[in-house]
């Protein structure tokens, strides 16, 4: 197959084009460089798509021994990712940016650049594996589970998975790292990115408030007293712990724990541990990553976190809303994020979580 | 298979004259500036390869300042001009708004760093500077300006500026130009030109990459960037690099073919309108170097072009900067009327003196299929 590897000059994406191109197909690499005023260098793990980056892909690519190229998808990136990670915060959501990346711009904007440039698809350094069976192409956790990044991409629908070479899945980190050392590729140990790549501080609530504002509004108890003032609901998590600053005690001296931000009043609700807990979970836009899912209930796990817990639950479609419900009560659940379905290993499909109870 | 390469405006391969000068000169023993015998036998070859350089550009031996690189002559040329000035409370640089980094970057940093004003003279849709608009500057601020500096012909489109006019105009004002496309291509004389101070650079006339020059009029005095030996006039200290020097020189010398790649540029020129009528020439009606041609292909992405074009065996290229390899809309064809669209479905194809009508017809072969790929892709 010809095939773009796409290169983000970290040891994963690297030993994945060199896999492609071992495996026999025509394989070059591209670097997508998707900040509009890329920074010199990487601080530690923090950031990405750093000039030193992509200087790190391109070494790679010329020691792989591949065609190597880089493509501006920095406007894609801020509309498709940034602007809707600064809606989702502004909405009191919680949302998973590289989800959305893997939707809008890896699978989506340079898998249709490549298709239509005569490609047949994009391999790419994620832990995650491809079978093919009766179902046709499927998606699969990686057998590193440490690793598994199936989770974020749950939102590839079948024609993107047709699109997607993933040379990684059955090998573990530690594994690929060493590889990496014997091709002689420099990134072996380049520490992995953590965090979110267009905050390079690390620093997200920081991050936001320099662009949402900080406005004052209050925290309020289950029963709407108010208890205390923050700078910025979207700051906060549901779950959330510490750093409340609240002055008024509980009469049990329990701790509060962050249960709902409410945007459009600017409200922080708090209350206790057990009313975080929730059973049901509901989440628009739905995604299949193989047959659909419909109004039968079926047995499977639900994961909630990229890497969370695979919860044993019972799922259907009720035609508009992916519905889970789980076993055992789940603490502190944010929508925004994404619920993923699992039946087994096999990605069945995924949705944006909208409403919990 | 081999690529074929239309990039000869980025560098051009060495000519067998200039190899065979700088192995042999890469052989020989001798610091220029040591006095005893083999320094001098050094000093003798590298003053020969100056003699014959200056001979190329009608400009005085002693005029020839030996610079690591066109970049850094222009560096000179731009800041030594310009603090000039400023000593006599000049501060304005007039620089043109398509002039090449080398030179931009330079102003902008005299600019940021040392309270220059920059004035860029304005293109029409041609690509040839505004004469009226420096006219006018010249007139309203003549005191004030530090140094005038244009460059002879664009390197992303290949349009000669009219610079003897720029040096009629400028009367006592130090006139500096760039003009490392254009030496070898077309007639360049320092001296018929009358400019102050003239860049050229070895790689793009068969000379090795690492070596050009600064030819400033003599007994010109400028500060200097790198302090030390005070080699070259005190203006640019470092050991000569004989070798690079040399080959500079076998390769200056020798007879560049204008005619026979003129007809190769016009050859492609006149497939290309056939093959794709919407394409059009950049500067197509302006006087032009042989061998650069400047293309916008409507619907395009020129990074997207140059990928399938090199897949296709071609080597070509924008013409313009990368920041962080990402292909930025080119501030020349900006400058000339473009839109960012336009700007970035544009790529140059530039041939030169081992070019052959072979290589125009295969570009001509791979092109239509290219170009149509690349509207599909654009459209996704």
């Amino acid at each position: 197959m010809k095939l773009i590897a796409a290169m983000s000059g970290g040891v994963d994406s690297a030993v994945a084009a060199a896999r492609a191109v071992e495996a026999g197909h025509e394989v070059i690499g591209v670097h997508l460089a998707l900040a509009a005023n890329p920074q010199k260098y990487r601080s530690g793990a923090r950031g990405c798509c750093t000039i030193e980056d992509s200087h790190d892909a391109r070494r790679a690519a010329d020691v792989i021994g591949i065609p190597f190229y880089i493509w501006d998808m920095a406007e894609e990136f801020h509309d498709g990712v940034v602007e809707d990670f600064l809606a989702e915060y502004s909405a009191g959501r919680t949302p998973n940016p590289c989800l959305r990346c893997n939707e809008k711009i890896k699978f989506a904007a340079v898998l249709d650049r490549a298709r239509a440039m005569g490609y047949d698809g994009v391999v790419t350094g994620h832990y995650a594996r491809t079978e093919i069976g009766p179902r046709g192409k499927t998606l699969h956790r990686a057998v590193d589970h440490s690793k598994d990044q199936s989770y974020v991409l749950s939102v590839l629908t079948i024609e993107q998975i047709n699109g997607a070479i993933f040379p990684l899945g059955d090998t573990t980190k530690v594994d690929i790292r060493a590889e990496a050392e014997r091709r002689g590729l420099a990134v072996a140990q380049k520490p992995d990115s953590h965090d979110i790549c267009f905050v390079p501080s690390g620093d997200n609530a920081g991050w936001l408030r320099d662009r949402l504002g900080s406005e004052v509004g209050p925290i309020v108890d289950q029963d709407g007293n108010k208890i205390g003032e923050h700078k910025g609901a979207y700051t906060y998590t549901i779950g959330q712990r510490k750093g409340l600053g609240l002055t008024v005690p509980t009469a049990d001296g329990s701790p509060r724990f962050v249960l709902k931000i409410e945007p459009v009043s600017n409200t922080v609700v708090v209350g206790a541990r057990e009313d975080l807990a929730i059973t049901t979970m509901r989440g628009e836009r739905p995604v299949w990553c193989g047959p659909a899912v419909t109004s039968e209930h079926k047995r499977g796990f639900v994961q909630v976190r990229a890497h969370g817990a695979a919860l044993p639950c019972t799922y259907f479609f009720d035609g508009t809303l992916l519905v889970a419900t789980l076993d055992e009560p789940l603490l502190g659940l944010a929508t925004g994020q994404a619920m993923v379905i699992y039946d087994g290993d096999r990605v069945v499909g995924s949705a944006t979580i909208c409403e919990t109870q | 298979m081999p690529s074929i390469y239309v990039d000869h405006a980025a560098t051009t391969p060495l000519s067998p004259a200039a190899f065979k000068a700088i192995t042999s000169q890469l052989q020989e023993l001798g610091n220029p500036s040591s006095l005893h015998t083999h320094g001098r036998a050094t000093r003798k070859a590298l003053e020969d390869a100056r003699e014959a350089i200056a001979q190329q550009v009608s400009c005085l031996p002693s005029e020839v300042i030996f610079t690591a690189s066109g970049t850094e002559a222009n560096n000179i040329a731009l800041k030594g001009l310009w603090w000039n000035g400023k000593a006599h409370g000049k501060k304005v640089v007039v620089i043109s708004a398509v002039e090449h980094h080398a030179i931009l970057d330079p102003a902008h940093w005299l600019e940021t760093h040392e309270g220059a004003e920059v004035i860029q003279v304005p293109v029409d849709v041609h690509g040839v500077i505004n004469l009226d608009f420096l006219k006018d500057l010249i007139t309203k601020r003549s005191e004030e300006i530090a140094v005038i500096s244009i460059m002879h012909s664009n390197n992303e489109t290949g349009v000669i500026q009219p610079i003897q006019e720029v040096v009629a105009m400028a009367g006592k004002i130090p006139v500096h130009t760039d003009a490392v496309q254009s030496f070898k291509k077309v007639p360049l004389s320092y001296k018929d030109l009358g400019v102050t101070a003239l860049t050229l650079s070895a790689h793009k006339v068969g000379g090795p990459l690492g070596i050009g020059a600064l030819i400033l009029r003599r007994a010109y005095e400028i500060p200097a960037l790198l302090h030390g030996g005070g080699q070259e006039r005190e203006i640019r200290s470092g050991t000569l690099n004989a070798p690079s020097i040399v080959a500079f020189s076998a390769a200056a010398t020798e007879k560049y073919p204008s005619n026979e790649v003129q007809t190769l540029r016009d050859n492609f020129i006149k497939a290309l309108h056939q093959e794709i009528p919407d394409a059009y020439v950049n500067g197509e009606a302006s006087q032009r170097l042989p061998g650069i041609v400047n293309v916008t292909f409507p619907g395009t992405q020129s990074d997207t072009l140059l990928l399938l074009l090199d897949n296709a065996h071609v080597s070509a290229s924008t013409g313009s900067a990368c920041s962080a390899g990402v292909h930025e809309a080119s501030h020349v064809l900006l400058a000339m009327g473009h839109t960012e669209a336009t700007a970035q479905s544009s790529l140059r194809f530039s041939f030169g003196a081992a070019s052959t009508q072979a290589d125009v017809d295969f570009v001509m072969s791979v092109l239509p299929d290219v170009i149509s790929t690349g509207r599909a892709a654009h459209l996704k």
